[in-house]
């Protein structure tokens, strides 16, 4: 079973509630310790976040273990030395050094080597976990999407789940590792000291613990307030400064330009000076743990004296106690940076676990699979809303599409048509009425059985940053080359391609050759030739291209029509004189329906959209 | 060395507080090597001279006031470098600012927000720690050695020979080794990049997986890429650790041999116990800040890459009438007098183009980001004068002649010899296939470009002798696609005129169509919108962007006519806003719809950049040109 999605680590009455959810919607993005802990438990989500990197965990006795090397190395060669020093000032027989001397050069050697192993395996460690975590996200997010994921649509949702992802890859590194580095090396000098005089260990021990818990402790609580309040000023200047680029032209045109830079610079100052002061305090932080340090030395010295003095301790072992305790303090270096990892990482995991605790928008039938008779639609009494409380975006339709006819389904922004496709393509369930495919409810055909059926021209196609040839064959992985090329030629888009140097193998995406609108649409209607599936829907296919492009990619999209159930979703009134049957919907409701000479005779919502498209100029 | 010039310039800036923090760090080096010898006199006196506590306890106690003023110096470090960095980030996110301004919307329409953006927010903080910490570090790294051997050649000529012997191999392997290493690792973390990338493509591409079936493979492939990646990167790693693998063995082996020698030399009574073990314990203080720069590689190179996007960014070329502004505040009242009885707001005229000082504060609540009517010489400005509503209502006369311009280095060309006369109280239409040059005219207008030959009047005086901001404030615009700042409804309309009263907006706000579906809203005009706050429709956006125009009152008007399908009734409050906003002022119409070239004055068919046919409607279709066959296949196309 996914980690991501066992309930057992977790409370259970906090993964499933809802204001949970909410966490991760749009508003939730900020980590709000407050507001958070309230809903998930840390102890909870640490546990949780534990169960999920459990498979990297036969490294870590390992790397903690060559973490507590390299420190130890360290300790040993000072102390090595200051001993080798003491002694040879009370002039012994040369050979009574030769231990020390060889102590002095591996200790000498260890620490590198140390270091070098460790930060290896310890890398290695992360790159597993990271690789994990996204598999386990990416495994819990699939089903979701799209419906599941409130909020989606802002888009960064997903860059923030990246980020969060990101974030956690840094848990085991900044956050398990050294508190049990730290706990091996103190419990090593502690025994240490302890060997000379209970007395030194425990004033180290404190000297240790006011390092690595008390100091980063305090500073961190002293610090809350002031690095919300940075964020918060961080945020401000950063919406101030979308707004001056998104809207420069805006700015310039009222002449606010210096409005506008005074504005930046004021919310500039007011983050440098919560800066400074989050700066200060870090400063403090690393001046009080080299005070802490050379505190332990302090304390150790004035505390062995008196021992040397009654004869309890040998003088030659006083500079190497004192040293020794000096070095020791490196493993609390890491520690006052531990508590903000430990926050971002479960800020970032109660994030993510929010998210992949929503519940998918719909589920598998119990039933086995019908299969279809036809590739006729009936959709009755259809209503639909996004959210308890939201107004209904589908308020009672009803329609049927005859298999292998064409419908066109029109209207205004906001009347309701990318719902209903959202629904066709069970990305959401219906809660009121029902769709009929080929006679049975679309709920009885598990989500993955019914998107077989159904080819999709969207806009905008959302290419991969990989090959042509890999972004076609995504419509049928088995095709062959011919078949690949033949849909290419019939979506007209093979001679573009063939014209590249690449060809087929030529990069497109995000990273790769920037494809123009229309190359695009082609490219979403090869695909659907590839896939031949009996059931098309075009959702505003040809939005946002202008008029010669739109009847190019008309005509291979004609072509795509042939023999198959069509729905074509627009909001441009373009081709659709031979359209079987047109329904125009506002406000979530069918307001006329009929053929288009039909519409273009009532006076009507039809003909003023027509009217408006009529004189539009280019 | 990671230095460029252009951050050795802004480093000179802060000289003051860069010598500060480098003084300080030395300051503490120096308190560190103080501290090594009470400390070897301490033992030295307890191990060998036998004394008792009491004994060293005045030893022991200055040890302590060092530890103390060691961590307040160690406080001041970290400080001071920050006061640096604080310094330079502000001045330079202000230059990019003010940059950004200068260069207007036309040379950055290409640029993505989202890379903009992140070069003034993250690209700027990548320079804190270049210069809080790699700069002193590097001054310190050069600065430390040379202090403790000082105290070293005094006493051990062989030990100060050894150190600075060794002394070398440490940048000598970071720049061998480490360069080498260091590239490996970054392409190796640009692939990490990639692979995370790869990671958000998979994610936003998941409706179109799913619509074909191939969203549950995506596993095993993103299983499979993340275990190459790492097989791989572990490779590199192997190699690229061994730079911070020599770095530690010189700086140990060397402690460790110094140990050892001064060790042999005090068994043969060659040197006192004392000595050896301040000796002993200069040796990590020797190596300490070479090490620390090492650590530091990485706020070195980050702060040089942020750099080269940041001076990249500052050093764009601006347009023509943009440069001495930036460059030198100069006063331009001579050219901007014959405005003056066109303005409104006559006081604008006279404050220096360039003063950006004396702005205590910015108060949201006033009005949106009222900073530049707060500048002292305007302070008496707040209300208008009572003889302001009387303007003549007649609008500009404009004349473009024979204008020319061109895009990217002059080899795009837009505008060839376009010739446009506006007269005052005119709606002239301009009509033209994409592409024709319709919105350079109105960047033209809008001086966010100047154009390469021709010339442009209004009233008679050449539009490039007029500051920009101050021909705009002649000018109202209200564009295709209208941006709402983040703030409330009210702030968005007030950019109009910042200090107009709450009347005045609601009045422009009515005329604009907008007030009924503003006090509908929880919070009328008080409610958040933009990034974080309310998204409004279209045709709300566009009504906010005409309530700016009524409030700024100016004579001249651009319009660029928005196509998106808005509903019935919505579209016909737009239509009678812009009626309104049309009466008295001499307007340019970007005309996207049949019915605004209609009711224009006057109709200009553009095509490649110069003018084709004028006249209008029935005129122009009657002499079935370009006009005709627009409007034909416009229809043709449906």
């Amino acid at each position: 079973m996914d980690p991501l999605t066992r309930q057992d680590t977790l409370p259970p009455p906090l993964s499933a509630s809802p204001a949970a959810r909410e966490n991760a919607g749009p508003g939730g993005h900020r980590p709000g310790p407050r507001v958070s802990y309230s809903k998930f438990h840390p102890a909870g989500t640490f546990a949780r976040l534990l169960g999920l990197i459990t498979p990297a965990w036969q490294a870590v006795p390992g790397a903690i273990m060559l973490g507590s090397s390299t420190i130890a190395s360290n300790i040993g060669l000072m102390a090595t030395a200051a001993f080798l020093i003491a002694s040879a000032a009370l002039h012994p027989p040369a050979g009574k050094l030769m231990l020390a001397i060889v102590g002095v050069r591996f200790f000498g050697i260890t620490r590198a080597v140390c270091r070098y192993l460790e930060r290896y395996v310890n890398h290695s460690i992360t790159l597993g976990i990271l690789g994990r975590l996204r598999v386990a996200f990416y495994r819990t997010l699939e089903p979701l999407f799209p419906a599941g994921l409130p909020g989606y649509h802002s888009g960064d949702l997903l860059s923030r789940a990246v980020a969060d992802v990101a974030t956690l890859e840094n848990f085991y590194l900044r956050v398990l590792n050294p508190p049990l580095v730290a706990l091996a090396v103190a419990a090593g000098v502690f025994l240490f000291l302890a060997s000379f005089g209970r007395t030194l260990a425990l004033a180290w021990l404190g000297a240790f613990l006011a390092a690595g818990v008390i100091f980063p402790l305090g500073l961190t609580i002293a610090g809350r307030g002031v690095l919300r309040r940075q964020g918060e000023a961080r945020a401000a200047l950063n919406t101030a400064l979308v707004d001056t680029v998104q809207g420069l032209a805006d700015i310039l045109a009222f002449d606010h330009g210096r409005g506008q830079q005074e504005y930046i610079a004021t919310l500039d100052r007011e983050y440098l000076r919560l800066q400074g002061r989050a700066a200060g305090l870090n400063g403090l932080a690393a001046a009080l743990t080299g005070l802490a340090g050379n505190l332990a030395l302090w304390a150790v010295l004035v505390l062995a004296i008196p021992l040397v003095n009654r004869g309890q301790i040998d003088g030659v072992y006083l500079a190497m106690l004192a040293l020794t305790a000096a070095a020791a303090l490196e493993a609390a270096l890491p520690l006052p940076m531990l508590f903000p990892h430990l926050e971002g990482s479960l800020a970032a995991a109660r994030r993510l676990f929010a998210l992949s605790d929503a519940r998918p928008a719909a589920g598998d039938p119990p039933s086995p699979v019908p299969r279809p008779r036809d590739f006729s639609l009936q959709v009755k009494g259809l209503r639909f809303r996004y959210g308890p409380g939201e107004p209904p975006a589908l308020d009672g339709i009803d329609f049927t599409v005859p298999s292998g006819a064409r419908i066109a389904i029109v209207g205004p922004s906001g009347a309701g048509k990318s719902t209903l496709v959202n629904l066709l393509l069970r990305f959401w369930d219906y809660e009121e009425g029902a769709i009929f495919l080929g006679g049975y409810d679309l709920k009885a055909y598990p989500p993955e059985e019914l998107r077989r059926f159904i080819g999709v021209v969207a806009q905008p196609t959302h290419l991969f940053h990989t090959t042509i040839a890999e972004n076609l064959l995504l419509a049928r992985p088995d095709a062959t080359r011919e078949e690949m090329e033949r849909a290419a030629r019939e979506a007209r888009l093979h001679e573009f391609i063939h014209g590249l140097p690449l060809g087929y193998d030529t990069l497109v995406g995000e990273e790769g050759l920037k494809l123009s609108g229309g190359q695009r649409q082609r490219l979403a209607i090869a695909r659907a030739l590839l896939k031949n599936a009996p059931i098309l829907i075009l959702d505003e296919a040809t939005t946002g291209l202008d008029a010669v492009t739109e009847r190019e990619v008309m005509d291979s999209i004609r072509h795509l029509m042939e023999g198959r159930t069509t729905l074509v979703i627009t909001h441009r009134l373009a081709g659709l004189e031979d359209m079987d049957k047109i329904l125009v919907l506002d406000k979530g409701r069918v307001v006329q329906q009929g053929r288009h000479a039909e519409l273009l005779r009532q006076e009507g919502l039809y003909r003023h959209l027509w009217q408006l498209q009529q004189e539009a100029l280019p | 060395m990671l230095l460029n010039q252009d951050l050795i310039r802004e480093a000179g800036r802060v000289r003051r507080q860069l010598a500060l923090t480098v003084g300080l760090g030395l300051g503490a080096s120096l308190l560190a090597i103080l501290q090594a010898w009470l400390l070897a006199r301490v033992v030295n006196g307890v191990f060998l001279e036998g004394r008792e506590l009491p004994g060293v306890w005045p030893w022991l106690m200055v040890l302590l006031g060092l530890i103390f003023l060691r961590a307040a110096f160690a406080w001041g470090v970290e400080v001071a470098g920050h006061r640096a960095a604080a310094r330079i980030k502000y001045d330079l996110r202000r230059r990019l600012v003010a940059h950004l301004l200068a260069l207007g919307p036309v040379p950055l329409k290409d640029e993505h927000t989202g890379e903009l953006v992140n070069v003034l927010m993250a690209g700027v903080e990548d320079l804190e720690a270049y210069f809080a910490s790699y700069l002193p570090r590097l001054a310190l790294a050069a600065l430390v050695p040379l202090a403790v051997l000082g105290f070293v050649f005094p006493l051990d000529l062989f030990s100060g020979l050894f150190l600075l012997g060794s002394a070398p191999l440490l940048p000598l392997f970071m720049f061998l080794i480490g360069g080498q290493a260091e590239r490996l690792t970054r392409n190796q973390w640009e692939t990490l990049g990639r692979l995370s990338g790869h990671f958000l493509d998979v994610l936003q591409g998941l409706t179109t997986l799913k619509i074909f079936g191939r969203s549950k493979a995506q596993v095993e492939v993103l299983a499979r890429l993340s275990e190459d990646f790492r097989a791989t990167t572990l490779a590199v790693l192997r190699v690229a650790f061994l730079s911070a693998l020599v770095l530690e063995l010189v700086a140990t082996l060397g402690t460790a041999l110094v140990a050892v020698s001064v060790g042999l030399r005090l068994l043969y009574g060659r040197l006192p116990f004392q000595e050896a073990l301040f000796l002993l314990l200069l040796a990590p203080e020797f190596y300490l800040p070479l090490r620390l720069l090492g650590s530091q590689y990485h706020a070195g190179l980050a702060g040089v890459t942020a750099a080269a996007r940041i001076f990249d960014l500052l050093s764009r070329p601006l347009p023509a009438g943009e440069e001495s502004k930036v460059d030198s505040p100069a006063r331009r009242d001579e050219v901007v007098a014959p405005f003056i009885g066109a303005t409104r707001h006559p006081g604008r005229a006279t404050a220096p183009p360039g003063d950006n000082r004396g702005v205590a504060g910015i108060c949201r609540k006033e009005g949106i980001r009222s900073g530049r009517r707060s500048s002292p010489g305007e302070a008496g400005e707040g209300g208008r004068p009572a003889g302001e509503k009387s303007l003549p209502r007649r609008g500009l006369h404009i004349i473009l002649e024979d204008v020319y311009y061109a895009y990217d280095q002059g080899n795009r060309s837009a505008l060839q010899g376009l010739s446009l006369e506006l007269r005052p109280g005119e709606k002239v239409a301009l009509v033209g296939p994409s592409g024709s040059g319709k919105s350079t005219v109105a960047h033209l207008l809008l001086r966010f470009l100047e154009p390469d030959r021709g010339r442009i009047t209004a009233d008679g005086h050449p539009l490039d002798r007029v500051p920009p901001e101050e021909w705009r404030h002649q000018v109202a615009h209200v564009p295709q696609h209208p941006y709402l700042f983040s703030g409330t409804i009210a702030d968005n309309i007030l950019l109009g005129r910042p200090h107009a009263s709450r009347e005045e907006m609601v009045a422009a706000a009515r005329l604009a169509g907008a007030h009924e579906f503003i006090t509908a809203l929880p919070q009328g005009y008080a409610t958040p919108i933009g990034e974080r706050g309310l998204r409004l429709s279209g045709g709300q956006a566009r009504r906010l962007a005409i309530a700016r125009a009524f409030l700024k009152e100016a004579p001249f008007l651009i319009l660029d006519e928005a196509t998106a399908g808005l509903d019935p009734a919505t579209d016909q409050i737009i239509q009678a806003a812009l009626e309104r906003l049309l009466r008295g002022r001499t307007a340019l119409i970007i005309a996207h719809r049949l019915s605004a070239a209609v009711r224009a004055d006057r109709i200009v068919v553009l095509d490649s950049g110069r003018v084709i046919e004028t006249g209008r409607h029935e005129e122009l279709l009657a002499r079935r040109g370009l006009y005709y066959r627009l409007i034909t296949a416009s229809r043709g196309a449906v």
